[in-house]
């Protein structure tokens, strides 16, 4: 069993005109949400690296949360769709990494869903509980890190295109 | 990029703001700010009450020339509010305004968590990670680009229109797109105006008529904005004109076709009476109607349905040749530096409530419906009568009709309760009527309203406070036979009413336009839950969308009255005017670029891009970004298999250490 003081930790990275200002609205309406989500601020969720995501999980974050705008309502038109494409197929590289589906996340948010930032990160929160520490060097030893950097391959990345 | 401003000494100056008690009565500022001091390089680290006023950020120049500070990290609230101000701080300061980075412990932290220490520890962490971040900062120099003088004003009612006479007053030249055949929007329907009771069409038709003679103004209605590409200052907009088959240029308004068209009686609902009189296949929207052109209704015209038709109005028209069978639909393309979206509101459609039984019975109309009843220039001359032709010895008004309630929606419409009132004084100057209010809270808050609510009540108006729970014509009671009974709780004598009146006024509420996701989507504007326009700050930019360069104003951002319209379609030329007469914009530089050694020239980036900014240059096979058209979204640089592509303001390391500092353990 893990430390019972143990907190999930949560890096989120949140897009400048949708997610983060509905973060932004879900403090001007003083909504409350669990304390354990870090946001990094990015333009668009299409700046979001899969490495931001495989850094934040070999760093020390337990779970990662991507939010952008929704499908249609993109700032830049279409960078969430290419957020998208990029996402489902780390998903499925980090899933033969063993990774729990709950951990990496992926949501639209617009600007007037502050409400939605809160229900989501509460229960993102409480997804990971259950799951505990990612402790993600112990898990691979310090190789995880470089095979999992060295699978994203073009070819499988037009496998998944 | 600057890459000797990453090296040397760093010397990092660390502001926590308590913001009154909203930062400081969770988190705690000064141990955030004690944490924060041991960290590699900072020189500085204070907490003070207000980091964004002239004391605070005097405090932040003056430890920049004292202590050399080469760095400056702000925890305090989010930077979508005040980035700018404290760039331009540590910019008079005479620090490069890039050598900066905020943290959002207000919106993202203290506002949103209970747990004091959790949210301490929250602070010191993304205030560690800023830390780490700001130390690989460049110096960078904002890009100015040209604005195009002119703007568009999308929506001719009251609010376009006060819009595009500013600008034009002001010089500038505007376009005016109006969907409907004729500018004027919703006032132009209006009887009087509250609370002075002052003729609409008095305040209205002169700037209707100043629009349509305006030198600057280049006016198109039948008309609808299809596509907006561009961006502030150098936006190009593609206007779709729909024919009204007859020549703008060459009818005069003497409405002698529609005098002579085979229909002799008008047959088809007049939408500018709401449906309560009838109009011709050609026709012309109302009296005032700007511009002063009849149009043909190709639905309706016997000449499109048929081609049999003897086409009188051609003959009436004579050699003008306005009439003009063949006109097609038009696109045209304009360059704008700025656009005001005007668009304005929908009514409620009062047939979702079934129980007040509009549509049912005759006699249960809409507050718009009696508006134009009491119209002198209405279907019935400004006589309020029944659909028998009876003068009604009673009149009802139920308020709230879409507004305040959870079953459709739930926001305050703001201007029925004064509407109301206005419409219950009018029918009892046109009707000896008993007049009765049934209201939940009577909302005057504006100017010479809540003395308008007094005079209402002097003049005999009766006021019930409740729900109304249905409309019936089901009598119980003699008094009650051929009439409709309105059945509601009187909850200030607590006692379930039954009261027969002639005819029932529903004050149906506002409700954003059926379209206003596409329109949003056009422009790139955000919508609130309830679907109204977002500003992009409800005091500090109150016109101003997310996106630069777009305005809004009027009712598409929420229901208000005329005042207060008026007031936004100034504040939004302003801010247009404001643009224009600076003569550039200043672009965050957040651009993209290639760092070419690294471009294996595998053509990846290129097809991600949706503005077209990554060329590919054939003598050195390597991709090359146009910087005047890169929008900073980064999504080639994150794509870009050999990290070749890199973001101003948004490096991979500056992430990468973000990232490592929010994950630090204390």
């Amino acid at each position: 069993m893990h430390d019972p003081n143990w907190e999930p930790r949560i890096v989120a990275f949140f897009c400048n005109w949708c997610t983060y200002t509905a973060a932004d609205l879900a403090g001007v309406s003083r909504l409350k949400y669990a304390p354990n989500v870090r946001i990094v601020r990015l333009m668009c969720s299409g700046r979001v690296d899969p490495q931001f995501i495989l850094a934040a999980l070999a760093g020390g974050a337990d779970g990662v949360l991507i939010g952008g705008c929704h499908i249609g309502d993109c700032h830049y038109a279409e960078g969430n769709l290419k957020t998208l494409r990029r996402f489902r197929l780390l998903k499925r590289l980090l899933a033969g990494f063993g990774l729990e589906e709950p951990r990496v996340r992926l949501e639209w948010i617009s600007a007037a869903e502050g409400d939605k930032v809160r229900c989501v990160i509460n229960e993102m929160v409480e997804q990971l509980r259950p799951l505990g520490p990612l402790a993600w060097g112990q898990r691979h030893g310090a190789q995880g890190w470089q095979a999992a950097s060295a699978a994203i391959t073009p070819e499988a990345e037009a496998a998944h295109a | 990029m600057n890459t000797n401003s990453r090296n040397g000494d760093i010397r990092i100056g660390f502001y926590i703001c308590h913001c009154g008690r909203n930062i400081a009565g969770v988190v705690d500022c000064a141990a955030v700010a004690g944490e924060i001091a041991k960290l590699p390089g900072v020189v500085v680290s204070r907490d003070y009450k207000y980091m964004c006023s002239e004391p605070g950020q005097e405090l932040i120049q003056d430890d920049i020339r004292e202590r050399a500070l080469n760095r400056v990290v702000v925890a305090s609230c989010s930077p979508l509010l005040h980035e700018h101000t404290f760039r331009n701080a540590i910019e008079a300061g005479g620090l490069n305004r890039f050598f900066f980075q905020m943290v959002n412990i207000r919106e993202h932290d203290s506002w949103v968590h209970t747990d004091g220490p959790a949210a301490t520890a929250k602070a010191i962490a993304l205030a560690r990670a800023a830390v780490r971040r700001v130390r690989l900062h460049c110096a960078l120099e904002t890009v100015r680009a040209p604005i195009h003088p002119d703007v568009l004003v999308v929506g001719g009612g009251i609010t376009g229109i006060h819009a595009a006479l500013t600008l034009a007053n002001g010089g500038k030249k505007v376009f005016l797109v109006e969907r409907e055949p004729s500018i004027g929007g919703h006032m132009a329907k209006f009887d009087k105006t509250f609370p002075t009771l002052d003729c609409a069409a008095c305040i209205l038709t002169p700037k209707m008529s100043a629009v349509r003679a305006h030198e600057n103004i280049r006016l198109w209605t039948n008309s609808e904005v299809v596509k907006v590409e561009g961006y502030v200052g150098n936006y190009t907009v593609t206007v779709r004109r729909r024919p009204r088959y007859v020549n703008e240029e060459l009818c005069v308004g003497c409405q002698e076709c529609i005098e002579a068209c085979v229909f002799k009686e008008g047959k088809f609902p007049d939408e500018f009476n709401v449906g309560l009189s009838k109009r011709k296949p050609i026709y012309i929207p109302f009296p005032q109607a700007v511009p002063q052109v009849v149009l043909i209704d190709r639905e309706r015209c016997l000449h499109f349905k048929t081609g049999k038709c003897k086409r009188t109005c051609v003959e009436a028209c004579a050699d003008r040749h306005a009439i003009d069978f063949t006109q097609k639909e038009e696109l045209v393309e304009i360059k704008v530096g700025n656009i005001i979206v005007a668009t304005g509101f929908k009514l409620f459609d009062a047939g979702r409530i079934p129980q007040y039984g509009y549509g049912r019975y005759p006699n249960v109309v809409t507050s718009i419906e009696l508006e134009r009843l009491v119209t002198s220039s209405g279907p019935t001359g400004g006589d309020v009568l029944l659909r028998d032709g009876r003068s009604p010895k009673s009149v009802a008004f139920i308020l709230c009709v879409g507004s305040r309630d959870f079953r459709t929606n739930r926001w305050c419409s703001r201007t029925c309760c004064m509407h109301s009132m206005k419409l219950a004084q009018l029918v009892r100057e046109h009707t000896d009527a008993e007049v009765t209010v049934f209201y939940l809270d009577i909302r005057a808050p504006g100017k010479g309203c809540e003395e308008f609510y007094d005079k209402s009540l002097k003049e005999g108006i009766r006021f019930v406070r409740g729900r109304v729970a249905e409309v019936t014509d089901w009598a119980l009671r003699e008094e009650e036979e051929g009439k409709l009974v309105i059945r509601a709780e009187d909850t200030l004598a607590g006692v379930v009413r039954r009261i027969p009146v002639d005819m029932i006024v529903l004050a149906v509420g506002m409700e954003p336009q059926a379209d206003a996701q596409d329109v949003r989507r056009l422009f790139n504007m955000s919508c609130g839950t309830e679907g109204w326009f977002l500003e992009k700050h409800p005091k500090l930019a109150p016109v101003s969308t997310f996106t630069d360069g777009v305005f809004i104003a009027g009712c598409c951002q929420g229901p208000k009255d005329i005042p207060d319209s008026i007031a936004q379609a100034g504040a939004a030329a302003a801010e247009a005017m404001a643009l224009i007469d600076r003569g550039f914009i200043e672009q965050e530089p957040n651009t993209a670029y290639i760092a070419e050694a690294e471009c294996s020239g595998c053509k990846s980036c290129i097809p991600l891009c949706p503005y077209k900014a990554i060329g590919f240059d054939e003598p050195t096979r390597k991709a090359r970004i146009n910087a005047a058209l890169c929008k900073g979204c980064g999504t080639c640089v994150a794509a870009c298999p050999s990290g070749s592509i890199r973001q101003h303001l948004f490096e991979d390391d500056e992430i990468f250490s973000e990232i490592e500092g929010v994950l630090t353990h204390a």
